[in-house]
């Protein structure tokens, strides 16, 4: 910690609040747009103080929807997006680990081949391959299903490399005393590689759940039923009615639940995350 | 209980680097066998090759009379104590020793029988809820210990165990490793690099010099009688002289004079006024440095005379060509410049070819 004295140390502050208050301030807006009545922000008359129809907006939006049209609740929504995200960033990490644990500690015909076929697809995101994908996935009847949704994002060559240079700096006489000890290949990777990635698991966990969450392209294009869209692309669809006037209210609601899930991922998280890296043996 | 047998065996890597050069001994049943030689000799390969851990190219390992070449590490029945201890980092003490029992399915109250007994052994009673990185060094290495002894296996296998202690420990666990092995006779091999443990511990020392055995025998024989320079020069320290006998300055009277060249352990000369001793050897020194250790002195001469180019290149370990390391008891000791001469009586003196490759008397 730099500790400062006198004017200096207030100008620091205030530079850091100016920071805060310019992240802070539209979440807020949002929040308190959330709480008032429709008319008043379209009158462009909102209060910057909250509103009274906190739990009305909340509960239509939730279990509702917006009014007077065919889209689903919210809840549903949020439903969807966390099974996704859930899918993705679990489903990425098992996947992974398993590659990399078979790259790192077996001797197998074109092992380097491999290794480099997972690391080129680094440079083929959904959004350079999406029509070959889309295609792939409509042939399997997979469209509008968690499946469609989820396989296409699980390959993920950024978590393979991240395990592989884990496990290359595992010790390889602790391979050897599992082997002296009486463990398998299978043994080893869940007695000793696992509980040693667990920290590496947490931190990729938070990354890919976010990174799932705000998936927005892919669902876009492999939903059409409403009851499986995702949070994202539901906000966007309430904000474009061209005849009727856009619920403000709702659409604020939807986007500060569309916040809690990853901030509740990262509060949550971020324990497990820093107890691991202090337990850490380096 | 077993003895380990190793009949002509070879390692040779993909690339045609022959690691191990072909290497026969035998180690009884209940003897601690010390594997001894530089870094890169092969020593840590070879135990690597008993424990299973790497292939073995040609030759035969036995193990209690069954050859284990194509046998699991795990299946033959060995227990290894590795360098950096590898110890599981996110497992208690007490797991780390009872893991290798339990994938072998023992119950679980024999399990707690043995962890028990070896933590009381070896002072870890306290200990057992602790992860490892919560122990010291010396509690690390017993702990890697624990885990060789729960297993009661028919050969312990000791990779450079001490190497990573601080030196007091380092002599302080010698002794406990030695005292433990002789309790549980069972059959050992040991790796180290440091010839001081080698001789300390040994039964059976095994010399070892690029892959290949040096010479084998009891550590006293082959500090009394190294059968080549490279042994002369390794064990024992400080480090014996090495002269050349094509060296006219050095007359060697009767028998084996033919020799190539000399050696002298620094305690074997004395300094000397007198006359040289019938058929000894008398060298002129000047005194370039002194060592005072407490209960003897070193001193470091050059030869008075040095001719011609030294016969004998300086390897690690060795001296410098033409600097003669004379070893005295006590403090006393000459000063620095004077002219001394040192003297050795000649059933001291060890004789070897020029190449130093074997031994004349």
């Amino acid at each position: 910690m730099v500790e400062q004295a006198g004017i200096r140390r207030y100008v620091a502050h205030v530079i850091l609040w100016i920071g805060i208050a310019i992240v802070a301030f539209p979440v807020y807006l949002a929040f308190i747009a959330s709480t008032q009545d429709n008319a008043a922000i379209a009158n462009g008359q909102m209060s910057l103080l909250p509103g009274g129809h906190f739990l009305k907006t909340y509960y239509q939006t939730i279990f509702v929807g917006t009014s007077g049209s065919t889209r689903e609740p919210v809840g549903m929504m949020m439903f969807n997006s966390l099974i996704m995200s859930l899918l993705i960033a679990i489903g990425k990490i098992a996947i992974s680990i398993i590659s990399a644990y078979a790259v790192v500690y077996f001797r197998f015909a074109f092992r380097m081949t491999i290794f480099w076929l997972i690391f080129i697809t680094l440079m083929l995101p959904v959004e350079v391959r999406i029509y070959p994908t889309y295609k792939i996935v409509a042939d399997l009847h997979l469209l509008d299903s968690y499946a469609g949704l989820t396989l296409p994002l699980i390959a993920s060559a950024t978590a393979t490399l991240l395990f592989r240079q884990f496990f290359m700096t595992v010790p390889d006489e602790l391979l050897e005393a599992s082997r002296i000890d009486g463990a398998g290949p299978f043994r080893f990777f869940w007695d000793t590689l696992l509980p040693l990635s667990r920290t590496n698991m947490a931190a990729l966990f938070v990354i890919l759940f976010i990174l799932g969450w705000n998936q927005y392209l892919w669902p876009l294009l492999i939903t059409t039923r409403d009851d499986m869209q995702t949070i994202q692309t539901g906000i966007r669809k309430m904000i474009t009615t061209t005849d009727a006037l856009t619920e403000w209210p709702i659409v604020m609601a939807t986007a500060v639940l569309a916040m809690l899930p990853p901030v509740l991922v990262v509060v949550l998280m971020q324990k497990l995350f820093v107890r691991g890296l202090v337990e850490t043996e380096k | 209980m077993a003895n380990v047998a190793l009949r002509n065996v070879k390692k040779a890597y993909p690339n045609g680097f022959e690691a191990i050069k072909g290497i026969d001994f035998e180690v009884g049943d209940g003897q601690f066998c010390v594997l001894v030689g530089p870094s890169g000799c092969g020593k840590s390969t070879l135990l690597r090759m008993v424990a299973g851990l790497e292939t073995i190219t040609s030759g035969e390992i036995d193990i209690g009379g069954r050859v284990v070449n194509q046998v699991e590490p795990a299946d033959r029945d060995i227990a290894m104590v590795f360098q950096n201890y590898a110890l599981y980092p996110h497992m208690s003490v007490y797991n780390n020793m009872a893991y290798g029992l339990r994938n072998r399915g023992m119950a679980n109250g024999e399990i707690d029988t043995r962890v028990q007994e070896a933590a009381r052994v070896l002072e870890l009673s306290a200990m057992l809820d602790r992860k490892p990185r919560q122990l010291s060094g010396g509690q690390r290495q017993r702990v890697a210990m624990g885990r060789a002894i729960v297993r009661q296996p028919k050969v312990f296998l000791f990779d450079e165990p001490l190497s990573n202690l601080d030196a007091k420990l380092r002599i302080a666990m010698r002794v406990e490793i030695r005292k433990l092995q002789r309790r549980l006779s069972t059959t050992s091999i040991y790796v180290t690099h440091d010839q001081l443990e080698a001789m300390t511990l040994a039964d059976i020392l095994v010399v070892m010099s690029a892959g290949q055995v040096e010479q084998i025998g009891n550590p006293l024989e082959i500090y009394q009688k190294p059968a080549t320079t490279f042994v002369a020069a390794f064990i024992g320290a400080p480090p014996m002289n090495l002269l050349s006998l094509r060296d006219p300055e050095i007359k060697l009277q009767g028998p084996g004079s033919d020799a190539g060249l000399l050696g002298i352990r620094p305690e074997d000369l004395a300094i000397a006024n007198g006359a040289v001793p019938d058929g000894g050897v008398a060298l002129d020194l000047t005194v370039e440095a002194i060592e005072r250790v407490g209960a003897e002195t070193y001193v470091y001469g050059l030869r008075a005379q040095q001719s011609g180019t030294p016969a004998v290149s300086s390897k690690p370990g060795e001296l410098p060509p033409g600097e003669i390391l004379v070893r005295i008891p006590g403090q006393e000791g000459p000063a620095i410049g004077q002219k001394i001469r040192a003297v050795a009586p000649r059933e001291k003196l060890h004789l070897f070819t020029a190449d130093g490759r074997k031994r004349l008397n």
